[in-house]
Formats: C-alpha cells, sequence, structure tokens
C-alpha cells in the first residue's frame, strides 16, 4: 500500500476511500517519550490541514493535522491506554484515525517516501 | 561567536559525545534529554543515580571583613536567617523586590573560611542577581563572580554510593551543608543538596577538572546522564519551585507556600528588602497560594491552564504542568484563591476548551527521599 506523508509530519494510507492516518517516525522521535493522546470524536468532519488530535510528551503538547479532508470513522483506542505505543510503532500499529475521504485529490498533493525523507533529512 | 549565541558549558564536548538533544536554556546551549529519554532517565534519577550538568547555574562568593559583616549584609537582601548559619551549613532564600515579589531563589553556604558566603542563582537571574547584589552590599562586602567554575548534580538513592567509592568523606556530609574533597584526584566542593526530592550532591569543581570528573562518574555502572527534561519532572514530582514558573516578581514566598524558609527571627525582626509585604502577609494571608493539583484524567495540564471553582469561576492559573514518571499521571503546580488551596479541593481545568476535573492536593506528589 502507498503511504504518503505530509510536511506537518503525518503518514496516510488509503483502502477502499479510507484514510489511515498517523504521525511518522521522525515526529515521534522528536517528540520523545509520548504520555497522552487526544483524539476527535467519530463522526467529526474535518478539513485538510486542520488540527484533529493531540500528543503529549513529557515535555510538551502537539496538535496534530490531518493530511486529507473528511469524516472521521475510528479512531485507536489502544492509544488512550497505551500513549508509548507512538514511540514504538509509529508508522505501524500506533495509527491516530482514520477518515473517510472527501476530496481524494488531497492526496496528491502530498509527499512519498523519498520526498520525505529528503524533506526530513535536507 | 557572536554575543547573543547560547553560551557551552565545559561539558559541551562530553553532552555531544553522549548523543543529548540540545536546546537553549537561559543562554546556554543544554541537554534536555540523552538518547534513552526523558521517562527512562527520570526513572533512573529515582531508582539509581543521575548525574546533571547544571554549570549554567551563577555560583558567586560574598565576602568581607567578617561572617558577622556578610551574613548581615546578606540578611538585608533575603528573608532567610543567614546569621544561624554554622560554617559548612547552607539555606535555601530568596531574593525580594521593595514590594515583596520575587527576583528570584537561591541557596547560601556559609563558607568554611571566615567572611565568605558561597551563593548560587539561577541561571537565566545571574546577570540581574549580580547586578542587584552589587548595588546593595554595603561597603566592605563584595561580590566575585567564579565564572571559572563548574556545578554537576550526582542524584538518587545511590549517589551516595557511587561519589563515596572515589571519596568516601561525602558520605559524612550532612543534607544541606557542603564538605571539600577530592575525588579521584580532583579538588571539588561538595554539598549534600539538589533539586529532585532525591538524596545528592551538588558538585563544584574548576573548568579545567569538569569532563574528567563528568567521565569518572559515569563510568560507574549505577550512574547515568540525566537532562533538563528530567530535572523538571523529578523537581515537579518533589514540590520544587522553578523560577520563572512557581516565582516571579509578582509572588511572594508566603504565598509560594516558601515560609519555611523564613527563620521565626526574620519574621518577627524584617529588616530585609521585602519585608513589608511579607509581614503582613504573614499576619493577615494571603488571597492567593502555590498548591498542587492532580488531575483525575490521563490528559497533561500545562503551564498557563486555567483553574475553575466549580462553578466555572477561575480562580488561579497552573504554574508548570506535565506527566510525572514516578506518580504514574499528570502532575501540575500552580496559583488558587487562598480559599481554593485546601487539600481536597475540588477544581476544573480549562484544557483546549474542555473542562477537566482535577484536586488540590498536598505537595510532594513524590515522598522527599532527602538524608536528613
Amino acid at each position: 500500500m502507498t503511504v504518503k506523508f505530509s510536511k506537518d509530519h503525518e503518514w496516510v494510507t488509503v483502502e477502499n476511500g479510507i484514510a489511515t492516518i498517523g504521525i511518522t517516525n521522525h515526529a515521534q522521535e522528536q517528540l520523545g517519550d509520548v504520555v497522552f493522546v487526544e483524539l476527535p470524536a467519530i463522526g467529526k468532519s474535518v478539513k485538510q490541514d486542520e488540527q484533529a488530535a493531540v500528543v503529549e510528551s513529557v515535555k510538551a503538547a502537539s496538535e496534530v493535522y490531518v493530511p486529507v479532508s473528511g469524516e472521521v470513522v475510528e479512531v485507536n483506542k489502544e492509544l488512550e491506554g497505551d500513549p508509548a505505543l507512538v514511540n514504538r510503532e509509529a508508522e505501524g500499529s500506533a495509527w491516530f484515525m482514520k477518515v473517510k475521504l472527501s476530496n481524494p485529490g488531497e492526496l496528491d498533493g502530498l509527499m512519498d517516501k523519498a520526498a520525505y525523507d529528503k524533506f526530513v533529512n535536507g | 561567536m557572536s554575543d547573543d549565541a547560547p553560551k557551552r558549558t565545559s561539558l559541551y564536548d562530553e553532552h555531544m559525545r553522549l548523543g543529548a538533544r540540545m536546546v537553549p536554556f537561559a543562554g546556554y546551549d543544554m541537554p534536555v534529554q540523552y538518547p534513552t529519554g526523558i521517562l527512562a532517565e527520570h526513572n533512573w534519577t529515582r531508582e539509581n543515580a543521575g548525574l546533571f550538568d547544571v554549570s549554567h547555574m551563577g555560583q558567586c562568593l560574598v565576602t568581607g571583613e567578617s561572617f558577622d559583616a556578610v551574613a548581615k549584609a546578606m540578611e538585608a537582601l533575603v528573608p532567610a536567617d543567614v546569621l544561624g548559619l554554622k560554617p559548612h551549613q547552607q539555606r535555601y532564600a530568596q531574593f525580594l523586590a521593595d514590594d515583596g515579589g520575587t527576583l528570584d531563589d537561591l541557596m547560601i553556604t556559609r563558607h568554611a573560611e571566615d567572611g565568605k558566603l558561597y551563593v548560587v542563582v539561577n541561571a537565566g537571574r545571574k546577570d540581574h542577581d549580580y547586578g542587584w547584589m552589587e548595588r546593595h552590599l554595603p561597603k566592605g562586602v563584595t561580590l566575585k563572580r567564579l565564572d571559572d567554575l563548574c556545578l554537576v548534580a550526582l542524584q538518587g538513592p545511590k549517589a551516595e554510593e557511587a561519589l563515596a567509592k572515589h571519596a568516601p568523606a561525602v558520605r559524612d556530609i550532612p543534607f544541606m551543608a557542603y564538605a571539600d574533597v577530592e575525588i579521584g584526584g580532583i579538588r571539588a566542593q561538595v554539598s549534600r543538596s539538589g533539586y529532585t526530592g532525591e538524596d545528592g550532591f551538588e558538585i563544584s569543581v574548576a573548568h579545567a577538572d569538569a569532563a574528567k570528573l563528568w567521565n569518572l562518574l559515569l563510568a560507574d555502572p549505577t550512574v547515568k546522564p540525566v537532562g533538563l527534561g528530567a530535572r523538571d519532572s523529578l523537581r515537579l514530582e518533589a514540590g520544587l519551585c522553578l523560577y520563572g514558573h512557581e516565582l516571579d516578581e509578582t509572588i511572594s514566598p508566603v504565598e509560594a507556600d516558601l515560609v519555611w524558609s523564613i527563620a521565626k527571627r526574620r519574621r518577627a525582626e524584617g529588616g530585609f528588602i521585602g519585608a513589608a509585604r511579607v509581614q503582613k502577609e504573614l499576619a493577615e494571608g494571603v488571597s492567593r497560594k502555590r498548591v498542587g493539583i492532580k488531575p483525575q484524567g490521563r490528559a497533561p495540564a500545562r503551564d498557563g491552564t486555567v483553574i475553575a471553582d466549580a462553578s466555572g469561576r477561575e480562580i488561579g492559573k497552573i504554574t508548570s504542568g506535565g506527566f510525572g514518571p514516578s506518580v504514574g499521571g499528570p502532575i501540575a503546580m500552580g496559583y488558587v484563591e487562598a480559599k481554593s488551596s485546601v487539600p481536597g479541593t475540588k477544581v476544573n481545568l480549562i484544557v483546549r476548551g474542555t473542562s477537566m476535573p482535577a484536586d488540590i492536593v498536598k505537595l510532594p506528589f513524590i515522598p522527599n527521599r532527602f538524608k536528613r
């Protein structure tokens, strides 16, 4: 499955019109130990680049932006009991939310892995 | 290097070598964490021994013709009992403004040599504090900056064991006192103090010896380096004030619940800058007070979060808030109206527009384990 990346350090994969969204491994490294994740309500409609979640490390709170527009159809309840999963598996089982895409064309504006790695490492 | 480029401590190369993440803090490039991360560093300090570079703090000497002369000069600037210090003893104090607001908090040590006080102030306030002292110290009492010294802290239940391997004499240093010792051939001034709530030491050495001392201590398997991130979570759990958060120019030591640091004689006699407000608040009470706050949920409430009463009325603000690794959940300190400061009081924290229940609790969050 193709993974796309945003400049705000989120990743997205899409299957049957549903986007799974999380934060990148680079983002979790920058945050440090994650101690709390606040997820959006199911059914919430979100716009591209809008803040939809919050991830808190020991030191600070950071906003998580959605790289695509749509409706939140599922959130990862695992993160409420085990926020440190974000540190262990940021780009895997520690996904934040699933969004039913309202404008699939937005995906074209996101970076592929090579472009994101270049964006991060300069 | 330009004037506003962050300064480096003598241990900068060691931090780099250890893979620290550096952040600007109080004009210095300081390690916020090492690769193991803040949680691991915090827990290591509570269980073993953490080594901190605190060389950014301001070390200085106040000297005069006799202890009596320097102690009296210092007592004019702080509400603490300085005259009562025995040689080698140290005490926590605050500089207050004329209106009783807090200019900085500091440690004052009576040097073994007559007529000398060793003073340590906060990094971000040292230029202010040195100027303040120079302006207010009387003739014959002078300030000498000790910019050629480094300061490291070794904190945790295994700190004594680790340090005593090189300097057995440190076992006999009482809490809040110092001794001159040699650590592996390095001349050091070692005090039994710190800012983590654990037993431990602060070790002052010459710049040239700093890296040697640092690596000697790190060679012990019970000692690991700890950055400013864990230093903050450790002191927050220990209920200790951080200047710029729990203390500032608007806050008095009475509001900050630091009355324990003001001796009875000084409360009665006054005679220090800011005494009028301190004495008035001691007699009549304060309108706001520093408290511990425990959110009931999992979400941390950060510095600046509004604290409301049951009716939703604002009664104060959080001054430090985050996650307490040893507590296993979010913790905070802040100021609330005095009538809401009793432990057990229910309050609400307004986090991202949502009201979250929390309790006012007794400080510290983790019992202090100082060696008394």
